[in-house]
């Protein structure tokens, strides 16, 4: 296997983008990834994407951006793994380059969900779950979420303003980055105040519905060194499984998919947690913060909103999380985050993060969950010397 | 849910019809035709009582497509009595009243219906155990 390096990196503003179509979203952000990379052509392209079939009526990803991008006649593929969608196409991208099948891949992150209205979307996300035994109960997303933050929150102690810092924080980081959907300032008052979506989840713990699109270009090492940018290599790429259906889990406060994924890619990048200068982890729903962060050996279990409550997760604390305001202030276009999590760490490791620097940060961490931790991807990515 | 589907489903929306494992002797729903303890083939049905708990529960606001009818209404986490958990609403009871480890029994309701000539879903929902009428 070849050591496969990012060289170059791109984004859209995540947000409602009304005058934009899918087609025009992932232009935008794989011309902005070559243009880094400094790169005409690619051998391949690998397209995340979960909706475009129900929410664009769009299938057929891979040969329609191929062809719109100008890159017509390369092998192109559209890969879905749910919200998990961007990471998988990021792991296909990486196994044929390390594989030595090609040598410079481009993929790219896309998801346009805001032509439609709540209901409909809100469908549309509840085809990551269980269609027979979940979503024909009319069990939403966010309701899923719910049942898990609920039942924690019972087993734990905790009350539910102790959930506050994942938004407080994810926020204050998005402040400054220009690709964030939301640039508000929250508070502890302003989280205790926010309008309750399916109770106990409120709309601060929950990531929004917007449009969006990341790319990356990858190439060999050896290729990367030749480059003006700091070389970021990918240390490790695992994905972990577990059941579609939460009630289907032996412990559903433990994210099995999530540790499995966790401690192969530890494995392979012979790292330990602590070893970590910060971790992009998938924060659609402040639980799912919580719980990744104990998957991830950096709190025991029942202690992930402790360390958050202990001031942790900042961008000056042990393992800073969300360091562009994550899923719930950068947004989640479900299909494109795995993507968006790749970039930002790249933007760290290369000391392109700005205000939102981590001082020194070395290695990186990227996890993106499809469904309710069915799939879990998880990528670290090193800064060589 | 087309009709096909909805057919196929019958016994577990109508009866809670799972599987037992002859091997190991767990009891499975939904249905999944391996054993996820033993990965035995486990194919013969056994139909569970309907009785359990809540686990966990939640109301919902917005709901997804086919279910603005209904909304709000409450979703819960039943661990049946021998074992299994099921996603099912709540109905016969406010959303104020449920309470984590209330015991609840099933019931066959409406589930969803596609506007006023369409299929009409039928299927599990769980209310809390009745106690007899003024005892």
């Amino acid at each position: 296997m070849r050591d496969v390096a990012i060289i170059g990196i791109g984004q859209t503003k995540v947000g409602e983008h009304w005058d934009l179509g899918l087609r025009h979203l992932a232009l935008e952000a794989l011309q902005a990834a070559m243009k880094d990379a400094g790169v005409e052509r690619v051998d391949g392209l690998y397209v995340g994407n979960m909706l475009s079939g129900e929410l664009t009526g769009q299938e057929h990803l891979g040969a329609l951006i191929a062809d719109f991008a100008g890159l017509r006649g390369v092998e192109a593929v559209k890969i879905e793994a749910a919200c998990g969608s961007g990471a998988a196409a990021l792991r296909m991208g990486y196994v044929a380059v390390a594989g030595g099948l090609a040598d410079v891949v481009l993929v790219v992150g896309v998801e346009k969900m805001t032509d439609y209205l709540g209901p409909k979307v809100t469908a549309a996300l509840a085809m990551a779950a269980d269609a027979d035994y979940e979503a024909s109960q009319g069990v939403s997303f966010v309701a899923l979420n719910a049942l898990l933050m609920r039942r924690y929150m019972h087993e734990f102690g905790y009350r539910k303003e102790d959930f506050a810092p994942f938004a407080v924080n994810a926020h204050a980081n998005g402040m400054n980055n220009p690709y964030a959907m939301f640039h508000i300032n929250v508070t502890p008052e302003s989280y205790a105040r926010a309008a309750m979506i399916a109770d106990p989840v409120n709309l601060l713990d929950s990531s929004p519905v917007c449009d969006g699109a990341a790319a990356v270009v990858l190439a060999p090492v050896e290729l990367a060194r030749q480059l003006p940018h700091p070389v970021v290599r990918i240390a490790a790429s695992a994905i972990g499984t577990d059941t579609v259906a939460i009630h289907d889990r032996r412990d559903p406060l433990t994210l099995e998919g999530a540790a499995l994924s966790v401690h192969r890619a530890y494995q392979q990048a012979g790292v330990r947690p602590e070893d970590i200068d910060l971790f992009e982890l998938h924060d659609a729903f402040s639980i799912m913060a919580a719980l990744s962060l104990e998957a991830a050996g950096f709190a025991e279990k029942g202690k992930g909103v402790q360390m958050a409550l202990d001031g942790e997760i900042t961008l000056h604390g042990r393992v800073p999380i969300a360091t562009m305001g994550g899923l719930k202030a950068r947004g989640h276009p479900v299909g494109a985050t795995g993507v968006y999590q790749i970039v930002e760490v790249v933007q760290q490791l290369r000391g392109e993060a700005g205000a939102n620097q981590v001082p020194n940060a070395r290695i990186g961490m990227a996890q993106n969950i499809g469904g309710s931790g069915a799939t879990v991807i998880t990528h670290i990515l090193e800064r060589v010397e | 849910m087309t009709l096909a589907g909805t057919w196929r489903l019958r016994h577990q929306r109508y009866q809670l019809q799972g599987e037992i494992c002859e091997k190991c002797g767990s009891l499975i729903f939904p249905p999944r035709d391996v054993c996820p303890e033993c990965e035995a083939p486990a194919k013969t049905p056994y139909t569970f009582s309907g009785r359990g708990e809540v686990y966990s529960y939640t109301t919902v606001y917005h709901p997804p497509a086919g279910f603005e009818e209904d909304a709000p209404y409450t979703v819960a986490l039943v661990r049946l009595e021998e074992g299994p958990m099921v996603t099912a609403q709540l109905t016969d009871v406010d959303a104020d009243q449920v309470e984590i480890g209330m015991p609840v029994e099933m019931v066959t309701r409406r589930i969803s219906a596609e506007g006023e000539e369409g299929v009409i879903t039928y299927g599990y929902k769980f209310r809390p155990v009745l106690r007899r009428a003024r005892e």
